[in-house]
């Protein structure tokens, strides 16, 4: 394996520096993959050796890659950055974590070490992480998991409490559960046919769990329904919940208005539509108009056009 | 030595250094979009469409994507012509980018009102009246899909407007030319094609459409051989008028084959999602091939589609 397979080709041409957009850290680079594994459970796992995008990127960012070889499918896919390792032992890499749902994630499965990829990142909001705020619960719903590990390290790092929370329909489905036992003082894990962990959800257990481990921020990523189900249990017990959400992207930079939210404007008497590539994917899941998914009808009966 | 082949163009009486714009709602006003792309290599920003007030835009899911291409309802979801003014266009004017104005709006009156706070705008060189928008007071029906909806359109934006005027024609009509025609008669110099093909997608596991809009435009390189032919017609129809070719340009091979059917511009839609510094490389594309076949500029291969008899 010599040096040279391992050399980043970064496209001068997209790195044109302006500082007047909102992400001066934002690039696209050609990267390449260090390596592929499968991991125990049903997700594929890629190593991408991506200097810049690992010195900056911070947990709940994504990137957006583009598959490789598919001309049917043209736009890119994003994805939770899973781990970020900026000592490398040649260049630093970032992590990515998918399950196979479609031909793009098919594609993405189909690469191995030294093939190059199109990708770029990082991209959105980060989670926060309050300075007086301690002990911390991390929900993740199967794949959903994914940029929880990253948050985990940084948490730990600023010192703080985990707690883990994974729930998933089976076991092959929870995410890495090792590595959640190791990061978590708690470590709880929920399948809904019962072969592994608690039978059940993960709201099943969280009335219990928040009192035991005395949690003051929740931080929650998967389905959308386990997200409202969670920011209501949040609610109840007044902790706040930020919430990493997913959805379908045009551009995945904040140009074409394909990924918004319904959020609640400051006064919650208005909706506003938000994206989610550049202005979440985290948000404050007291702020989502969970009831206002597809049939508001005032939302509804805006007029058509592109 | 050669002299280098000289990229700008003229349109409409405007001069732009480069003929590669970007298409309206594939940019928005520029501003995430200049973290990749050098804004002073391209033609022109085309903003997205703007309306009288804030448009909240459609529920999602707003895109789904299907071969070579996507299809999207987002209910031209834009901060109104007031944020526009306040806010984008003094950026773009710091950017020293021309900017070309999308109007839009559901009835003749608010094409009206938008036109009317334009007037005068800094850096707004020319005004695209996207006219691809239901018609309130013609049972919805798009402005773009009746002659005379679209000849009331423009005649207003243009007793609004000093700036050259291009009417962004549809392709879902019997005869994009006699659209077009109906909009050069009544005060457009110059036209943008094509808008997206309407179009639709089912999920068939739970029998719901895909899109929360029910149908959509279609966009990409699926729809580039109807806009290639649109731009021929309407070019043949009226070779004197400037228009700015656009559905599915992916790269520059795909741009000259616009201008070889009868455009003066190029604009960038689709593509700037999947590669954000479609327009540049387009851009430099485009500069090669003239070198290559020793094209001095762009004006006089235009149209120039070697077609028999
Ligand atoms: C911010 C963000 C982070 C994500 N992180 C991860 C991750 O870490 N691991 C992972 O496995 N998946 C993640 N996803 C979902 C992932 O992007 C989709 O699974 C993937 O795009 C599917 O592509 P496909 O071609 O295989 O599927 P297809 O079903 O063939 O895709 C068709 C279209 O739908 C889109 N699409 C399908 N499912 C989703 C989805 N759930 N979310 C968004 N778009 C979708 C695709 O991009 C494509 O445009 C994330 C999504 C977002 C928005
Ligand atoms: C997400 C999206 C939003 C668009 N918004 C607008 C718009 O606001 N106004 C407009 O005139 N055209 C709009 N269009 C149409 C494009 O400007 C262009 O005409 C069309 O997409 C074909 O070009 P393309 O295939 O290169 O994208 C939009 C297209 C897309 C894909
Ligand atoms: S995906 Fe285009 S604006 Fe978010």
């Amino acid at each position: 394996m010599g040096r040279e397979r391992n050399r980043v080709v970064v496209d001068a041409s997209s790195r044109v520096p302006s500082g007047t957009g909102r992400n001066p850290t934002v690039i696209q680079q050609q990267a390449q993959i260090l390596s592929y594994k499968k991991l125990r459970d049903d997700y594929f796992l890629l190593t991408i050796v991506a200097p810049e995008i690992a010195e900056t990127a911070k947990p709940g960012q994504f990137v957006n890659i583009r598959p490789p070889a598919d001309r049917q499918f043209i736009l890119r896919r994003p994805f939770s950055i899973y781990k970020v390792n900026r000592r490398g032992e040649w260049a630093a890499t970032i992590e990515v974590v998918f399950d196979v749902r479609g031909g793009g994630t098919a594609a993405l499965a189909s690469l191995r070490a030294h093939d190059m990829i199109d990708i770029v990142g990082p991209i959105g909001r980060p989670f926060a992480i309050p300075k007086n705020r301690n002990s911390c619960l991390l929900v993740g719903g199967g794949i959903g998991a994914v940029p929880l590990f990253y948050l985990a390290e940084e948490l730990k790092g600023a010192g703080k409490r985990v707690d883990v929370l994974w729930g998933a329909q089976t076991a092959s489905k929870l995410l890495n559960p090792i590595d959640a036992k190791r990061f978590g003082a708690q470590a709880v894990f929920t399948t809904e046919d019962g072969s592994e962990g608690v039978k059940g959800r993960v709201t099943d257990v969280m009335d219990d769990l928040l009192e035991k481990c005395g949690t003051e921020v929740i931080y929650a990523c998967g389905p959308n329904g386990m997200l409202e189900a969670v920011t209501r249990i949040g609610q109840k017990h007044r902790i706040p919940v930020q919430v990493a959400m997913e959805a379908l992207m045009g551009c995945g930079y904040g140009i074409c208005m394909t990924c918004v939210q319904p959020v609640w404007n400051k006064t919650r008497d208005q909706i506003v539509h938000v994206r989610t590539c550049v202005d979440g994917p985290v948000f404050n899941g007291a702020r989502i108009a969970w009831d206002n998914f597809a049939s508001d009808p005032s939302v509804r009966a805006s007029p058509a056009g592109n | 030595m050669a002299k280098a082949p000289d990229l700008s163009i003229d349109l409409a009486g405007i001069r732009l250094r480069s003929p590669v714009v970007t298409a309206s709602g594939c940019f928005a006003s520029g501003k995430e979009a200049s973290e990749f792309v050098d804004l002073k290599k391209i033609g022109a920003v085309v903003v997205k469409s703007m309306t009288m007030e804030p448009w909240p835009g459609k529920p999602t899911p707003r895109m789904a994507e299907t071969p070579s291409g996507m299809l999207n309802a987002i209910g031209l979801q834009n901060y109104g012509v007031e944020h526009f003014l306040a806010v984008d266009l003094p950026w773009l004017n710091r950017m020293g980018v021309p900017v070309i104005a999308s109007i839009a709006g559901n009835t003749v009156q608010e094409y009206i009102y938008v036109a009317e706070m334009l007037r005068g705008a800094p850096g707004v060189v020319a005004v695209e009246v996207n006219i691809s928008c239901p018609n309130l007071e013609d049972r919805n029906n798009m402005f773009s899909h009746d002659a005379k909806a679209t000849a009331s359109v423009l005649s207003a934006a243009r007793r609004a407007l000093e700036v050259p005027l291009f009417a962004k024609l549809s392709p879902n009509v019997t005869s994009v030319a006699e659209i077009a025609g109906a909009a050069l008669d009544n005060g457009a110099q110059g036209l943008s094609l094509i808008n997206t093909v309407m179009g639709m997608a089912i999920d068939i596991h739970t029998g719901k459409p895909k899109l929360a809009g029910v149908v959509g435009g279609l966009s990409g390189p699926a729809i580039r051989p109807i806009a290639v032919r649109c731009v021929f017609d309407v070019f043949r129809a009226f070779p004197h008028v400037p228009i700015i070719g656009m559905g599915g340009i992916m790269n520059s091979g795909d741009a000259l084959e616009f201008i070889l059917a009868g455009a003066t511009a190029v604009a960038i839609g689709t593509a700037n999602f999947i590669d954000p510094n479609s327009t540049t490389k387009v851009n430099d594309g485009i500069l090669e091939y003239m070198k290559d076949k020793g094209v001095n500029n762009l004006a006089s291969i235009r149209g120039r589609v070697k077609v028999e008899g």
